[in-house]
């Protein structure tokens, strides 16, 4: 069993991202870059599944600008065993993102893609779902247990209610939440391996994708501020407070 | 003009208040929209739609109920549901969920299958087709303009918008019949609900919440009856659930649940960025932490440094 992991390049989520003061976009130059937090998950379930001889082969995907091959070895030295790079210098909103998720799939033919359930960058959530649309499987969202046994997957899903399971048939996409694992850290043995690990480049204007994104982003603000608060001195006070502004 | 069709959220036979306050959002574009006569409609999939139904249809602002009853329906799956929300999509200039874990598992599929995207997330409308949204963990605020040759397909972030009233009258029902074929590759097993008479983290006007500091699973009854005694919801912090401390509903933040109660209590909570994230809206931000350099004081409006031990039962008797 083949899976295919998408493997996202985004701001370490410990930097504290500030907004250009022109309000043109959020300040990169300089800053810490690492994997999605939820697509090192998604690699680490992928490995694990390999390690139990369930999957042979684990495939890292990226899309994004020339650089984005230092990331990808990084993948390879977690122990993915060859990267994808769909090399474009654009911005790629979700719905593309699937579109060429969608294209790798044709071509590689995977019973299973691993995804994060969101980016910590933009927040948006979408792709696994948008994938799994556009290929006509099912998707399991907020994963966080996965067994797969029998052509399909069994899964744990992290819920507004509670835990909810569901089997799905293989194929499928599973997006994974935080608790799913905790992915290992890379060695650097493991490194110097990954040197001699393929990565496939493809060009993004030679998957017939139309990158059609309906949404512009037009501004980028701070987020309002709350005012400083005040400091009480014991628990008779702090409830005389709350009292007198009527919330107890 | 704008047409709206809000997806509703229920579980075990009742309308989730996430709806309403997704209808609010609709609300606001329709006030936005250039030319009146507009509609918000809300449709209601499940194996039965009735009592579901009843209560939508008392949302203020509502235009009609639709409904499609299906046994298929029976679980929120997203596979099942998401082609017959495509189907009666057609003719509506927006289709809005609730930025909840069931709207933000269907609406993507939903937008793929229109081929559109998604605006997750709506705080604010600015325009028909103009939104606010959060990103890198609330601490951007956007502005995206969706193109308005296309339907927008939107989640709305549920602190970010009050509960539409309810209204004497009620709006129309109607069986709505969609021609979808609904797959059978994905299938509903089980859901393991924490049993809790206490309020709804999501819609509670109070939440009394603990970090790592609380310490352990027993420690957190101190939690629970601070909580009991003022009619509180329980949240938790990452930490606290990564710990075993309490189940994974309880989790307040960028990836748990963003809330916006009048009142949020924090005991023992330091205060990580995809925390404050969840809190952001709330009225007031109480802090009670042993470390008084911890981040949460940063943003809270009332702060008290010290044992949330001897602090809590103190808290209690000054309640009487």
């Amino acid at each position: 069993m083949k899976i295919l992991v998408g493997y996202k390049r985004v701001v370490d989520f410990n930097v504290r991202i500030q907004v250009k003061p022109d309000g043109t976009g959020v300040m990169t130059d300089g800053v810490k870059l690492s994997a999605n937090p939820f697509d090192d998950i998604a690699l680490e379930e992928a490995l694990r599944l390999r390690e139990k001889g369930i999957a042979t082969e684990v495939v890292v995907v990226g899309i994004g600008p020339a650089d984005l091959t230092a990331h990808l070895r990084n993948g390879l030295a977690m122990g993915a065993n060859r990267a994808i790079h769909v090399v474009t210098a654009d911005e790629v909103q979700p719905l593309t993102a699937a579109r060429v998720l969608l294209k790798l799939v044709e071509k590689e033919q995977p019973e299973l893609v691993i995804l994060g359930k969101q980016a910590i960058d933009d927040d948006a959530n979408q792709t696994g779902q948008m994938l799994a649309a556009l290929w006509d499987r099912p998707q399991a969202t907020f994963a966080s247990k996965v067994e797969i046994a029998g052509g399909k997957a069994t899964v744990t899903r992290e819920v507004d209610a509670g835990l909810e399971t569901i089997e799905a048939e293989l194929p499928a996409v599973i997006t994974t939440d935080l608790r799913l694992n905790e992915p290992r850290f890379i060695k650097l043995p493991d490194i110097m391996k990954a040197k001699s690990k393929p990565i496939d480049s493809i060009e993004f204007g030679s998957l017939g994708v139309e990158a059609h994104d309906h949404l512009k982003t037009t501004h980028y603000a701070a987020p309002p501020k709350r005012s400083k608060g005040v400091m009480v001195k014991d628990a008779a006070e702090l409830v005389a407070v709350l009292k007198q502004k009527g919330l107890l | 003009m704008s047409k709206i069709l809000v997806v509703a959220e229920h579980l075990n036979g009742k309308l989730n208040s996430s709806t309403a306050r997704a209808v609010s959002a609709a609300a606001a574009v329709s006030a936005a929209a250039a030319v009146k006569g507009d509609s918000i409609d809300v449709l209601v999939l499940a194996d039965s739609v009735d009592a579901i139904a009843a209560e939508a249809s008392k949302i203020d602002g509502v235009g009609k109920v639709l409904t499609i009853a299906r046994a298929e329906n029976a679980h929120p799956l997203a596979a099942v549901l998401a082609p017959q929300v495509a189907k009666a999509a057609a003719g509506y200039s927006h289709v809005f969920f609730p930025s909840t874990t069931f709207g933000k598992d269907v609406a993507p599929r939903v937008a793929a299958l229109l081929g559109v995207s998604q605006v997750s997330d709506v705080m604010s409308v600015e325009g028909a087709h103009s939104f606010k949204r959060p990103i890198y963990a609330g601490n951007a605020i956007v502005t995206v303009e969706a193109n308005p040759a296309h339907a927008v397909v939107a989640t709305i972030r549920t602190a970010s918008w009050p509960a539409a009233g309810s209204r004497g009258d009620s709006a129309a029902v109607e069986a709505l019949a969609v021609d979808a074929a609904l797959p059978a590759h994905t299938r509903f097993v089980e859901l393991q609900q924490g049993k809790s008479d206490r309020p709804d983290l999501q819609g509670a006007g109070k939440v009394v919440s603990g970090g790592r500091g609380v310490g352990s699973k027993e420690n957190f009854e101190v939690i629970y009856k601070l909580a009991d005694k003022i009619g509180a919801a329980v949240g938790a912090s990452r930490a606290a659930v990564d710990a075993g401390y309490v189940p994974n509903e309880l989790q307040v933040g960028q990836t748990g649940k963003i809330i916006a109660p009048e009142l949020y209590m924090a005991f023992g909570i330091s205060g990580a960025i995809q925390h404050l994230t969840g809190i952001k809206d709330a009225g007031t931000i109480v802090a009670i932490n042993k470390d008084g350099e911890a981040p949460i004081f940063e943003i809270a409006d009332i702060g008290l440094v010290g044992d949330l031990f001897k602090l809590i039962p103190e808290i209690e008797q000054a309640l009487g």
